[in-house]
């Protein structure tokens, strides 16, 4: 209770109180603490030396209340508290001091021991110094002895390993001697040695060489080989000339055998399969061997990968070659040209295979003789298509030709093609085996073909290729199979059926109007073709199927005139005219001639147009002849009345050649019907006069020449562009038969008219 | 006016007034006159006689001086003529005699190379037999005869009148010796011996070949004949005495082939069958180049052959529009060619490739200066084509007959059928062309 009774102090007063009784305690002495001891003498006074508890106590008790006891208690006990804290404090302190001032003392002795056992340390080095050097003498000494027997043993160990094939272990052992024995080799046991590893190795050697050279071991055994000898200083040139022989047969052994029968797809699978990719794999195989490996040691100033590279291109390029040449013979065997698909798919997977190569083989040339040989195909593909088309072409004009020869044996009209169905049935049958053609040309072309964006397939294949060298060749045999048929048929006597020139001259006309233009329109839309090279252009063609038309019209009219010519001819020829009877009736040559006439106007009219005429009236038949008659009755033979004056007829004979037109009997003809006809008709009527003017004639085969040219002119007159032609010449032929009359004396024109009729 | 080629005589003619050109045609009466001045400035023309066809024409073999042709008429009616043309380069005059030929229409005429008065012609006669045994119509037979005429030596003396004069009083021709025929039909034509001495003639009859040796100028003998075989009535048309292998060789033409006879032995050397398409109309071998030989027919074709490769033509040309009647090569310079059609066209061609100068004229080297030699040598680089010269488009009818003059290599004449006869010279570039 005492304690507790402790009064607190004020706050500054108190610490200060605090402060000076740790000074005092440890002795500390300021001046003005004499002043403050002199002070303390109370004994109330807690701090002072002379404090006596008691008094103290019953001072605080008669002093202050129980709120100020029990303040001044708590308050000491803190003092309390604080000040034993204290005094232990400082017991621990002085403790720590003596203990340091112990410690000192133990660690000079320990120095002082220290340097004693240094000293004693140096001088057991010191000592110990020779030992070492001897026992390290001794440890190399002992490895010379295991390198030597080593060395001793390596023969022995070589053969062991010999004996188990355990290769790769032999060759390091004997690369390890090497050196050395090379170095010692002036010694003899050495030399020996080191003549028995040669002898091993060379055995060793031999033993690689013969499995590398059987070749029955898998590629890593080969490759362990290879490498086993390139460090066995074996020349690399004859390793990888030895691989790639042993490659050689390995690749080309199941090829060489191409056998017959097998479609090209399938071919070209089974050379992709096992020639490309055998190559591929000795390729790979090979690099890995001899040109991707790392360098090392002496095999590095070799330049290795360089040989071996060009080796390997050269390899390549032969096996390659020999390959190429197969496929091509191939592909040369491929002359049917019913599915291209299968070509093109082959030539595809050829291409594609070939890529492979030059990944591996950056700068091979094969792959781009692959695209040539492509490119090649190709060529000869169209070519072959052209010549297929050609075929198809002769063949359909058989086929029309047989068509046309029919209708004279057969019995009904109906079942054979009328003309103009004969010629939209050929001209579709081409244009649809073109079109098919070009179809199948496209296939080379697809985006899913590999070499479609070659710029040869992109540029020439189209334009010079498909356009030129099929289409356009194309045409243009067409057209000139046409014009041959005009050359052939003219001396050989018209082997060519005329309605055939017919339809072969509206087929090019047909073609020069149209179908050229839209045949190539369809092959520039269809192959987008670029055009870089200068190409045919359409109005070329044209022209060119123009003047076909034109040349096989007129050798239609050349043909059908020598026909009737040649009836002409032989009835005037073989007749003697000059004992000849009164004529009765017109000659049956007469009427034969205007049939055909008829018939060919017919024939003409079904692929030709009427044409224009010179405006006669519907009568003219009639009216034109009486004036024609008569005019001719009054000029033509005046001579034979009056024969003192021939010179008038021959004059006026002159004067109207004089203003009439040169007639060109086998001139060109146009487009049309009646051009046409009046070509035929001319010819005939020319070859008539020039006959009768080799004949000589009595006076009843005058009169027979009248009637007939009356009958001619009766009937020939409509088919002709203009009705005077026909009166010109008949005039003319009248006239030649007059003047080779040895009694012209002509009949009544009346006459002539009834007989004709008659007729 | 004397070296001018026709395109420069047109220019003439047209500059000048009708009259002073009318020398030219003096022989032709005004009526005609005036009808062929219309028509015929580019050349010099004549028309026999009005009433007169003719077929017949040949150049006067044997005269190598004057330029002069002959041509022989084709009437029923009246007396046929020879006409004698003769050219007067001098004055570009044409003068024009007449002969009678009483013994028919003439169809081929050709003059002997040795005697320049003696020809022989081909000519129909009409025989008239009224007798009992035949029918009471009048029964007539043509026949064509083969004979060899001497020209009266009176013609050349006295006969430069008027046209109007010689047709009143003509001179008859005298008859050397008749190429009796009869057993073997009528005669196509009579072949002179080429550079002969006049004496060999052949004549093809029907389907013989028959040849003639003439004696005295008056006899024959006929030594040997060879006769065409074959199916039906074969009949030769035309032929031609090859010049060559020393005048042993023939060509002959029937139908449309083409035949080769070797003189010696008659027999057949070769045989170049559908030479053309149609009727072979006349032959001519290449003066210069013996296995060279030109047909034309009624193909309207001119064919080329060399007989030792009769497979193909060496060469075709297709001018005319109409049968071609005759063909003849230059006599000196081979390169040119004439032909005449039915379409009333001359074609002169110059066919170079297959001539014996394919490459110009070879001239000596002593006769040209460095000057004309490099001149040469300018031409050397351009060698001439294959071309036709000129079209001639003067005739009215169909041209029968062509001939070169014999006198003058550059000049020629064709024959039309309303017996016009036009001569003409080749171009006169081109003649320097051909000679420098």
């Amino acid at each position: 209770m005492s304690s507790a009774t402790t009064p607190p102090d004020s706050d500054p007063s108190q610490r200060r109180r605090v402060h000076s009784m740790l000074k005092h305690y440890y002795g500390l002495n300021e001046e003005g603490k004499v002043t403050e001891q002199a002070e303390s003498l109370d004994p109330c006074d807690i701090n002072g030396p002379h404090f006596d508890p008691e008094v103290y106590l019953n001072k605080l008790r008669m002093e202050c209340s129980l709120g100020e006891l029990m303040d001044h208690e708590s308050c000491m006990v803190k003092q309390i508290r604080f000040i034993n804290f204290i005094c232990l404090s400082t017991d621990t302190i002085r403790k720590m001091k003596n203990d340091f001032k112990k410690m000192e003392d133990e660690m000079d002795c320990l120095s002082a021991n220290m340097a004693a056992i240094t000293e004693f340390s140096a001088h057991i080095s010191g000592t110990l110094q020779d030992q070492h050097a001897q026992i390290t003498k001794l440890s190399g000494v002992h490895t010379l002895l295991r390198k030597l027997q080593f060395l001793f043993e390596l023969p022995a160990r070589l053969n062991k390993c010999l004996e188990l094939q355990a290769y790769a272990q032999a060759v390091s052992a004997h690369r390890r001697a090497r050196c050395v024995l090379q170095q010692y080799s002036h010694m003899p046991s050495f030399r020996g040695i080191q003549d028995d590893c040669h002898v091993i190795m060379e055995q060793l050697a031999q033993q690689l060489r013969q499995k590398f050279r059987d070749g029955g071991s898998s590629a890593k055994d080969l490759s362990e080989c290879v490498e086993l000898l390139l460090q066995l200083d074996e020349p690399a040139e004859e390793l990888c000339d030895k691989f790639l022989s042993h490659a050689h047969s390995s690749t080309t052994n199941p090829f060489l055998s191409p056998t017959a029968g097998t479609d090209i797809l399938e071919f070209i699978d089974r050379g992709c399969n096992e020639f490309v990719s055998s190559l591929c794999l000795v390729i790979a195989s090979y690099q890995e061997l001899f040109i991707n490996r790392p360098q090392e040691g002496e095999l590095a100033s070799k330049n290795i990968p360089e040989m071996a590279n060009g080796k390997l291109h050269v390899f390549v390029d032969t096996l390659a070659a020999r390959y190429f040449s197969l496929v091509e013979r191939r592909i040369q065997e491929e002359k049917g040209v019913s599915d291209n698909s299968l070509l093109v798919r082959a030539l595809d997977r050829f291409h594609r295979r070939l890529q492979a190569i030059s990944k591996l083989l950056p700068g091979s040339a094969v792959p781009s003789q692959g695209t040539e040989i492509v490119v090649r195909a190709a060529r000869e593909r169209i070519k072959q298509y052209l010549s297929a088309l050609q075929t198809f072409y002769h063949d359909s004009l058989t086929d029309v030709r047989q068509a046309l020869a029919a209708p004279r044996g057969a019995t009904s009209k109906d079942a054979t093609p009328s003309l103009p169905e004969l010629l939209t049935s050929l001209s579709n049958f081409i244009l649809n085996q073109l079109k098919s053609v070009l179809a199948s040309v496209h296939l080379f072309t697809a985006k899913d073909i590999t070499f479609s964006n070659k710029p040869y397939f992109k540029g020439e294949f189209c334009s010079q290729g498909v356009r030129e060298g099929l289409v356009v060749s194309f045409i243009k045999f067409i057209c000139q199979s046409s014009r041959q048929y005009c050359e052939s048929a003219g001396d050989r006597g018209g082997s060519t059926p005329p309605a055939l020139l017919l339809l072969l001259s509206r087929l090019c006309l047909d073609y020069e109007t149209s179908t050229i233009s839209y045949i190539l329109t369809l092959t520039d839309e269809q192959f987008l073709v670029q055009h870089h090279t200068p190409v045919t252009p359409v109005t070329a063609l044209c022209a060119e199927a123009r003047e076909a038309a034109q040349k096989l019209l007129n050798h239609y009219v050349k043909v059908q005139g020598l026909i009737i010519s040649q009836m002409l001819r032989k009835s005037v020829e073989t007749r003697d005219w000059v004992n000849t009877i009164e004529p009765r009736n017109v000659r049956a040559v007469m009427k034969r001639v205007v049939e055909d006439t008829t018939s060919i106007d017919v024939q003409v009219g079904l692929l030709y147009e009427e044409g224009v005429r010179k405006a006669h009236s519907s009568d003219s038949s009639k009216r034109t002849f009486s004036v024609y008659s008569s005019s001719r009755q009054q000029i033509r033979y005046a001579p034979s009345y009056t024969p003192s004056a021939p010179m008038d007829t021959n004059l006026l004979s002159n004067i109207h050649k004089l203003f009439s037109e040169r007639i060109d009997i086998f001139s060109p003809v146009e487009f049309n019907k009646v051009s046409v006809l009046t070509g035929i008709i001319k010819i005939s009527l020319k070859t008539f006069l020039e006959c009768v003017r080799l004949r000589t004639f009595g006076r009843y085969g005058l009169q027979q020449i009248q009637v007939d040219c009356h009958y001619l002119q009766m009937y020939l007159w409509r088919f002709v562009s203009d009705e005077n032609l026909v009166h010109f010449l008949l005039d003319e032929i009248v006239g030649s038969a007059a003047h080779r009359c040895l009694d012209p004396s002509p009949m009544e024109q009346s006459v002539i008219e009834v007989i004709c009729e008659r007729g | 006016m004397g070296s001018k080629h026709t395109n420069e005589l047109t220019y003439d003619a047209q500059q000048c007034s009708p009259g002073s050109s009318s020398q030219a045609f003096s022989v032709v009466n005004v009526l005609c006159f005036l009808v062929f001045w219309l028509c015929i400035i580019n050349a010099w023309a004549v028309v026999l006689s009005a009433c007169f066809q003719a077929r017949a024409l040949t150049a006067q073999t044997a005269e190598t001086d004057a330029i002069r042709f002959l041509v022989g008429t084709q009437s029923l009616k009246f007396d046929n003529q020879i006409h004698i043309i003769d050219f007067d380069d001098e004055n570009n005059m044409i003068n024009k005699s007449v002969l009678l030929h009483d013994a028919g229409e003439i169809w081929h005429i050709s003059g002997s190379p040795a005697d320049k008065a003696v020809l022989t012609t081909c000519y129909s006669k009409s025989e008239f037999c009224v007798c009992v045994s035949c029918r009471p119509a009048s029964e007539s037979r043509v026949l064509t005869c083969a004979a060899v005429w001497r020209m009266p030596p009176e013609w050349e003396s006295g006969n430069h009148e008027s046209p109007d004069d010689s047709s009143n009083n003509p001179q008859t021709l005298e008859l050397l010796c008749h190429l009796d025929n009869t057993a073997h039909g009528s005669v196509a034509c009579v072949l002179w011996e080429p550079m002969g001495d006049g004496k060999r003639l052949i004549s093809l009859a029907e389907n013989h070949v028959l040849l003639w040796d003439l004696q005295e100028s008056s006899t024959k003998a006929k030594v040997s004949t060879a006769t065409l075989e074959g199916k039906g009535q074969l009949k030769f048309t035309t032929g031609k005495w090859s010049p060559h292998h020393n005048s042993t060789q023939l060509a002959t033409a029937n139908d449309t082939a083409i035949r080769g006879w070797d003189l010696r032995s008659m027999s057949q050397i070769y045989c170049i069958e559908n030479a053309h398409g149609q009727l072979v109309r006349d032959l001519d071998f290449n003066p210069n180049k013996q296995y060279y030989l030109a047909s034309c027919g009624d193909d309207c074709k001119v064919k080329f052959w060399d007989v030792r490769h009769i497979n193909e033509p060496v060469k075709c040309l297709e001018e005319h529009s109409h049968w071609v009647w005759s063909v003849r090569y230059n006599h000196s310079h081979d390169q040119l060619l004439l032909t005449g059609s039915s379409d009333s066209r001359v074609i002169l061609s110059n066919m170079v490739s297959i001539s014996s100068e394919p490459f110009g004229h070879l001239v000596d080297d002593d006769d040209l200066s460095d000057n004309e030699e490099s001149q040469q040598e300018d031409k050397g680089k351009e060698p001439l084509q294959d071309s036709i010269i000129a079209t001639y488009e003067e005739h009215e009818d169909s041209v029968y007959a062509v001939e070169w003059s014999v006198a003058d290599p550059w000049l020629f004449a064709s024959l039309s059928y309303d017996g016009r006869l036009v001569i003409n010279r080749v171009p006169r570039a081109l003649k320097y062309r051909i000679l420098l």
